[in-house]
Protein backbone atom coordinates (compact mmCIF):
# COMPACT_ATOMS: atom_id res chain seq x y z
CA UNK A 1 0.00 0.00 0.00
CA UNK A 2 1.50 3.24 -1.49
CA UNK A 3 2.00 6.11 1.14
CA UNK A 4 0.04 9.13 0.62
CA UNK A 5 2.77 11.73 1.81
CA UNK A 6 5.02 10.90 -1.70
CA UNK A 7 1.74 11.67 -3.39
CA UNK A 8 1.55 15.03 -2.32
CA UNK A 9 4.83 15.72 -2.53
CA UNK A 10 4.68 14.10 -6.33
CA UNK A 11 1.66 16.34 -7.52
CA UNK A 12 3.27 19.71 -5.69
CA UNK A 13 6.36 18.98 -7.95
CA UNK A 14 4.15 18.40 -11.07
CA UNK A 15 2.22 21.52 -10.55
CA UNK A 16 5.57 23.51 -10.03
CA UNK A 17 7.13 21.73 -13.61
CA UNK A 18 3.70 22.74 -15.16
CA UNK A 19 4.18 26.50 -14.03
CA UNK A 20 7.58 26.41 -15.21
CA UNK A 21 6.74 24.99 -18.78
CA UNK A 22 3.79 28.19 -19.05
CA UNK A 23 6.47 30.78 -17.73
CA UNK A 24 9.69 29.51 -19.91
CA UNK A 25 6.86 29.73 -23.02
CA UNK A 26 5.59 33.16 -22.31
CA UNK A 27 8.75 34.63 -21.93
CA UNK A 28 9.96 33.02 -25.07
CA UNK A 29 6.51 33.96 -26.58
CA UNK A 30 7.94 38.26 -26.18
CA UNK A 31 8.86 40.54 -28.57
CA UNK A 32 11.39 42.26 -26.04
CA UNK A 33 13.32 44.23 -28.66
CA UNK A 34 10.69 47.21 -28.23
CA UNK A 35 13.64 49.97 -27.98
CA UNK A 36 12.99 52.18 -25.46
CA UNK A 37 15.80 54.95 -26.52
CA UNK A 38 14.24 54.41 -29.81
CA UNK A 39 11.24 55.66 -28.67
CA UNK A 40 12.71 58.57 -26.72
CA UNK A 41 14.13 59.53 -29.88
CA UNK A 42 10.68 59.22 -31.96
CA UNK A 43 9.00 61.43 -28.98
CA UNK A 44 11.76 64.37 -29.51
CA UNK A 45 11.18 64.21 -33.13
CA UNK A 46 7.38 64.21 -33.12
CA UNK A 47 7.81 67.56 -30.79
CA UNK A 48 9.93 69.47 -32.96
CA UNK A 49 7.46 68.57 -35.51
CA UNK A 50 4.58 69.57 -33.59
CA UNK A 51 6.36 72.94 -32.79
CA UNK A 52 6.83 73.19 -36.89
CA UNK A 53 3.63 72.42 -37.76
CA UNK A 54 2.45 74.65 -35.63
CA UNK A 55 3.72 77.66 -37.83
CA UNK A 56 1.83 76.34 -40.39
CA UNK A 57 -0.77 78.39 -41.71
CA UNK A 58 -2.34 76.00 -44.51
CA UNK A 59 -3.61 73.03 -43.95
CA UNK A 60 -1.63 70.48 -46.51
CA UNK A 61 1.37 71.97 -45.29
CA UNK A 62 0.35 71.22 -41.62
CA UNK A 63 0.10 67.78 -43.02
CA UNK A 64 2.86 67.34 -44.47
CA UNK A 65 5.15 68.16 -41.62
CA UNK A 66 3.53 65.27 -40.05
CA UNK A 67 3.75 62.97 -42.27
CA UNK A 68 7.20 63.63 -42.67
CA UNK A 69 7.29 62.79 -38.86
CA UNK A 70 5.70 59.48 -39.87
CA UNK A 71 8.64 58.75 -42.24
CA UNK A 72 11.05 59.59 -39.90
CA UNK A 73 9.98 58.13 -36.39
CA UNK A 74 9.39 54.80 -39.00
CA UNK A 75 13.33 55.05 -39.73
CA UNK A 76 14.11 55.95 -36.22
CA UNK A 77 12.10 53.49 -34.63
CA UNK A 78 13.28 50.45 -36.98
CA UNK A 79 16.91 51.71 -36.94
CA UNK A 80 16.79 51.11 -33.34
CA UNK A 81 14.86 47.96 -33.25
CA UNK A 82 17.15 46.74 -35.43
CA UNK A 83 20.41 47.98 -32.92
CA UNK A 84 18.59 46.35 -29.71
CA UNK A 85 18.07 42.84 -31.56
CA UNK A 86 21.61 42.46 -32.97
CA UNK A 87 22.83 43.17 -29.63
CA UNK A 88 21.11 40.66 -27.90
CA UNK A 89 21.83 38.20 -30.64
CA UNK A 90 18.01 38.21 -31.59
CA UNK A 91 16.30 38.23 -35.19
CA UNK A 92 13.09 40.59 -35.36
CA UNK A 93 11.72 38.51 -37.42
CA UNK A 94 11.67 35.71 -35.06
CA UNK A 95 8.25 34.38 -34.18
CA UNK A 96 7.33 37.18 -31.54
CA UNK A 97 8.79 39.82 -33.71
CA UNK A 98 6.73 38.33 -36.58
CA UNK A 99 3.34 38.33 -34.03
CA UNK A 100 4.23 41.81 -33.24
CA UNK A 101 4.31 43.78 -36.10
CA UNK A 102 1.30 41.55 -37.74
CA UNK A 103 -0.74 42.65 -34.52
CA UNK A 104 0.44 46.29 -35.08
CA UNK A 105 0.00 46.60 -38.70
CA UNK A 106 -3.51 46.43 -39.47
CA UNK A 107 -4.84 48.88 -37.35
CA UNK A 108 -1.84 51.36 -38.47
CA UNK A 109 -2.76 50.20 -42.04
CA UNK A 110 -6.24 51.57 -41.46
CA UNK A 111 -5.19 54.48 -40.13
CA UNK A 112 -3.53 55.21 -43.37
CA UNK A 113 -5.92 54.68 -45.34
CA UNK A 114 -8.78 56.45 -43.68
CA UNK A 115 -6.54 59.84 -43.08
CA UNK A 116 -6.05 59.13 -47.07
CA UNK A 117 -10.02 59.28 -47.50
CA UNK A 118 -10.37 62.24 -44.69
CA UNK A 119 -7.92 64.19 -46.67
CA UNK A 120 -9.80 63.93 -50.24
CA UNK A 121 -12.91 65.17 -48.02
CA UNK A 122 -10.43 68.13 -46.38
CA UNK A 123 -11.98 66.49 -42.91
CA UNK A 124 -8.49 67.96 -41.29
CA UNK A 125 -10.02 68.39 -37.85
CA UNK A 126 -10.74 64.65 -37.12
CA UNK A 127 -7.25 63.84 -37.90
CA UNK A 128 -4.92 63.82 -34.66
CA UNK A 129 -7.56 62.33 -32.92
CA UNK A 130 -8.41 59.17 -35.21
CA UNK A 131 -4.25 58.73 -35.66
CA UNK A 132 -3.36 58.30 -32.09
CA UNK A 133 -6.60 56.64 -31.51
CA UNK A 134 -5.33 53.49 -34.33
CA UNK A 135 -1.85 54.01 -33.27
CA UNK A 136 -2.61 53.29 -30.29
CA UNK A 137 -5.05 50.17 -30.66
CA UNK A 138 -1.80 48.93 -32.89
CA UNK A 139 0.26 49.31 -29.71
CA UNK A 140 -2.31 47.65 -27.63
CA UNK A 141 -2.72 44.61 -29.74
CA UNK A 142 0.82 44.49 -30.72
CA UNK A 143 1.74 44.64 -27.07
CA UNK A 144 0.26 41.49 -26.06
CA UNK A 145 3.34 40.23 -27.65
CA UNK A 146 5.93 41.94 -25.66
CA UNK A 147 6.17 43.36 -22.20
CA UNK A 148 3.56 44.37 -20.15
CA UNK A 149 4.21 47.74 -20.13
CA UNK A 150 3.67 48.32 -24.21
CA UNK A 151 -0.15 47.77 -24.19
CA UNK A 152 -0.19 50.16 -21.14
CA UNK A 153 1.41 52.75 -23.60
CA UNK A 154 -1.20 52.04 -26.24
CA UNK A 155 -3.76 52.70 -23.89
CA UNK A 156 -2.36 56.33 -22.97
CA UNK A 157 -2.84 56.81 -26.91
CA UNK A 158 -6.31 55.77 -27.31
CA UNK A 159 -7.21 57.77 -24.81
CA UNK A 160 -5.52 60.99 -25.95
CA UNK A 161 -7.33 59.84 -28.95
CA UNK A 162 -10.42 59.70 -27.91
CA UNK A 163 -9.91 63.12 -25.92
CA UNK A 164 -8.91 65.04 -29.12
CA UNK A 165 -11.91 63.70 -31.19
CA UNK A 166 -14.01 65.24 -27.94
CA UNK A 167 -11.83 68.69 -27.95
CA UNK A 168 -11.50 71.58 -30.40
CA UNK A 169 -10.07 70.82 -33.38
CA UNK A 170 -7.74 73.83 -32.85
CA UNK A 171 -5.81 71.59 -30.17
CA UNK A 172 -5.51 68.80 -32.39
CA UNK A 173 -1.62 69.76 -33.13
CA UNK A 174 -1.38 69.72 -29.15
CA UNK A 175 -2.62 66.32 -28.52
CA UNK A 176 0.01 65.19 -31.28
CA UNK A 177 2.82 66.77 -29.51
CA UNK A 178 1.52 65.58 -26.43
CA UNK A 179 0.92 62.04 -27.59
CA UNK A 180 3.38 61.03 -29.99
CA UNK A 181 6.12 63.30 -27.98
CA UNK A 182 5.96 63.35 -24.33
CA UNK A 183 4.09 59.41 -24.22
CA UNK A 184 6.99 58.00 -26.35
CA UNK A 185 9.52 59.98 -24.24
CA UNK A 186 8.39 58.57 -20.93
CA UNK A 187 7.43 55.20 -21.82
CA UNK A 188 10.33 54.96 -23.72
CA UNK A 189 12.80 56.04 -21.02
CA UNK A 190 11.03 53.65 -18.89
CA UNK A 191 11.10 50.89 -21.51
CA UNK A 192 14.97 51.35 -21.91
CA UNK A 193 15.87 51.82 -17.85
CA UNK A 194 14.05 48.57 -17.07
CA UNK A 195 14.65 46.60 -20.37
CA UNK A 196 17.85 47.16 -21.55
CA UNK A 197 17.89 49.72 -24.14
CA UNK B 1 -3.04 27.51 4.29
CA UNK B 2 -3.73 24.76 6.83
CA UNK B 3 -7.07 24.39 4.63
CA UNK B 4 -4.94 23.46 1.43
CA UNK B 5 -3.05 21.06 3.40
CA UNK B 6 -5.89 18.94 4.30
CA UNK B 7 -7.26 19.14 0.84
CA UNK B 8 -4.32 17.42 -0.08
CA UNK B 9 -4.66 14.71 2.28
CA UNK B 10 -8.01 13.86 2.23
CA UNK B 11 -8.13 13.37 -1.59
CA UNK B 12 -4.96 10.95 -1.75
CA UNK B 13 -6.36 7.57 -1.96
CA UNK B 14 -3.91 4.64 -2.25
CA UNK B 15 -5.25 4.14 -5.26
CA UNK B 16 -4.85 7.62 -6.42
CA UNK B 17 -1.25 7.77 -5.15
CA UNK B 18 -0.47 4.27 -7.39
CA UNK B 19 -1.85 6.46 -10.21
CA UNK B 20 0.81 9.01 -9.47
CA UNK B 21 3.39 7.20 -8.78
CA UNK B 22 3.34 5.17 -12.09
CA UNK B 23 2.67 8.11 -14.05
CA UNK B 24 5.73 9.55 -12.43
CA UNK B 25 7.96 6.40 -13.36
CA UNK B 26 6.40 6.89 -16.83
CA UNK B 27 8.06 10.88 -17.45
CA UNK B 28 10.88 11.63 -19.60
CA UNK B 29 13.73 11.94 -17.36
CA UNK B 30 15.72 13.71 -19.98
CA UNK B 31 13.22 16.40 -20.13
CA UNK B 32 12.59 16.43 -16.68
CA UNK B 33 15.39 18.37 -15.74
CA UNK B 34 15.09 21.94 -15.37
CA UNK B 35 17.34 23.57 -17.70
CA UNK B 36 16.44 20.74 -20.67
CA UNK B 37 12.67 21.20 -20.01
CA UNK B 38 13.14 25.08 -20.46
CA UNK B 39 15.02 24.65 -23.35
CA UNK B 40 12.31 22.46 -24.74
CA UNK B 41 9.04 24.68 -23.77
CA UNK B 42 11.13 27.59 -25.36
CA UNK B 43 11.51 26.51 -28.63
CA UNK B 44 8.16 25.12 -28.46
CA UNK B 45 6.55 28.52 -27.62
CA UNK B 46 8.91 30.16 -29.93
CA UNK B 47 10.29 28.31 -33.00
CA UNK B 48 14.01 28.57 -33.60
CA UNK B 49 16.29 30.44 -30.75
CA UNK B 50 19.94 31.36 -30.84
CA UNK B 51 22.28 30.21 -28.06
CA UNK B 52 22.35 33.54 -26.59
CA UNK B 53 18.30 34.05 -26.43
CA UNK B 54 18.31 30.48 -24.92
CA UNK B 55 21.12 31.45 -22.01
CA UNK B 56 19.06 34.72 -21.04
CA UNK B 57 15.81 33.46 -21.15
CA UNK B 58 16.31 30.57 -18.78
CA UNK B 59 19.19 33.21 -16.76
CA UNK B 60 21.85 30.22 -16.79
CA UNK B 61 25.36 29.89 -17.76
CA UNK B 62 27.13 29.24 -21.22
CA UNK B 63 27.85 26.08 -19.31
CA UNK B 64 24.77 24.78 -18.21
CA UNK B 65 23.23 25.54 -21.69
CA UNK B 66 25.73 24.02 -24.02
CA UNK B 67 25.90 20.89 -21.69
CA UNK B 68 22.33 20.57 -21.46
CA UNK B 69 21.60 21.15 -25.09
CA UNK B 70 24.12 18.71 -26.38
CA UNK B 71 22.35 15.60 -24.35
CA UNK B 72 19.04 17.39 -25.98
CA UNK B 73 20.97 17.27 -29.50
CA UNK B 74 21.96 13.52 -29.02
CA UNK B 75 18.39 12.20 -28.19
CA UNK B 76 16.64 13.64 -31.14
CA UNK B 77 15.33 16.40 -29.67
CA UNK B 78 16.56 19.65 -31.07
CA UNK B 79 17.91 20.35 -33.86
CA UNK B 80 21.47 22.55 -33.91
CA UNK B 81 23.00 24.52 -36.57
CA UNK B 82 26.37 26.51 -36.31
CA UNK B 83 27.18 29.28 -39.25
CA UNK B 84 28.43 32.79 -39.74
CA UNK B 85 27.18 35.73 -39.63
CA UNK B 86 30.57 38.00 -40.94
CA UNK B 87 32.91 36.67 -38.46
CA UNK B 88 30.61 36.39 -35.18
CA UNK B 89 29.62 32.66 -35.04
CA UNK B 90 26.08 31.70 -34.26
CA UNK B 91 24.61 28.80 -33.13
CA UNK B 92 21.02 28.24 -33.80
CA UNK B 93 18.65 25.60 -31.87
CA UNK B 94 15.14 24.22 -33.08
CA UNK B 95 13.02 21.87 -32.06
CA UNK B 96 12.45 18.32 -33.79
CA UNK B 97 9.17 16.64 -34.21
CA UNK B 98 10.40 13.74 -32.19
CA UNK B 99 11.06 16.74 -29.47
CA UNK B 100 7.83 18.36 -29.78
CA UNK B 101 6.44 14.84 -29.14
CA UNK B 102 8.58 14.21 -26.54
CA UNK B 103 6.89 17.55 -24.46
CA UNK B 104 3.81 16.85 -25.19
CA UNK B 105 3.72 12.83 -23.68
CA UNK B 106 5.54 14.90 -20.90
CA UNK B 107 2.73 17.30 -20.42
CA UNK B 108 0.07 14.52 -20.55
CA UNK B 109 2.22 12.64 -17.83
CA UNK B 110 1.80 16.32 -15.63
CA UNK B 111 -1.74 16.21 -16.38
CA UNK B 112 -2.42 12.32 -15.17
CA UNK B 113 -0.83 13.11 -12.10
CA UNK B 114 -2.30 16.52 -11.30
CA UNK B 115 -5.70 14.57 -12.32
CA UNK B 116 -4.70 11.53 -10.29
CA UNK B 117 -5.05 13.92 -7.34
CA UNK B 118 -8.11 15.48 -8.03
CA UNK B 119 -11.35 15.25 -5.20
CA UNK B 120 -14.32 12.75 -7.61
Amino acid sequence: MSSPRPAVAITDHALEQLKYIRETMERSGSFTAVPGWGGVAMGASALLAAVIAARQTDNHMWGIVWMCEVVLAVAIGSAFIYRKTRRGDRSASAAPGRQFFLSFSPPVAAGGFLSWILYQQGAWNVLPGLWLLLYGAGVVTAGAFSIRIVPMMGVCFMVLGAAALACPASWGNWFLAFGFGVVHIVFGWIIARRYGG
Amino acid sequence: MAKSTAFKVTALTPAAGSVAMKETQALDRLIHEKVRLGIVSALAASGPLTFTELRSLLETTDGNVSVHARRLEEAGYINCIKRFEGRVPRTEYSLTPEGRQALERYLDHLEAIVGAMRPR
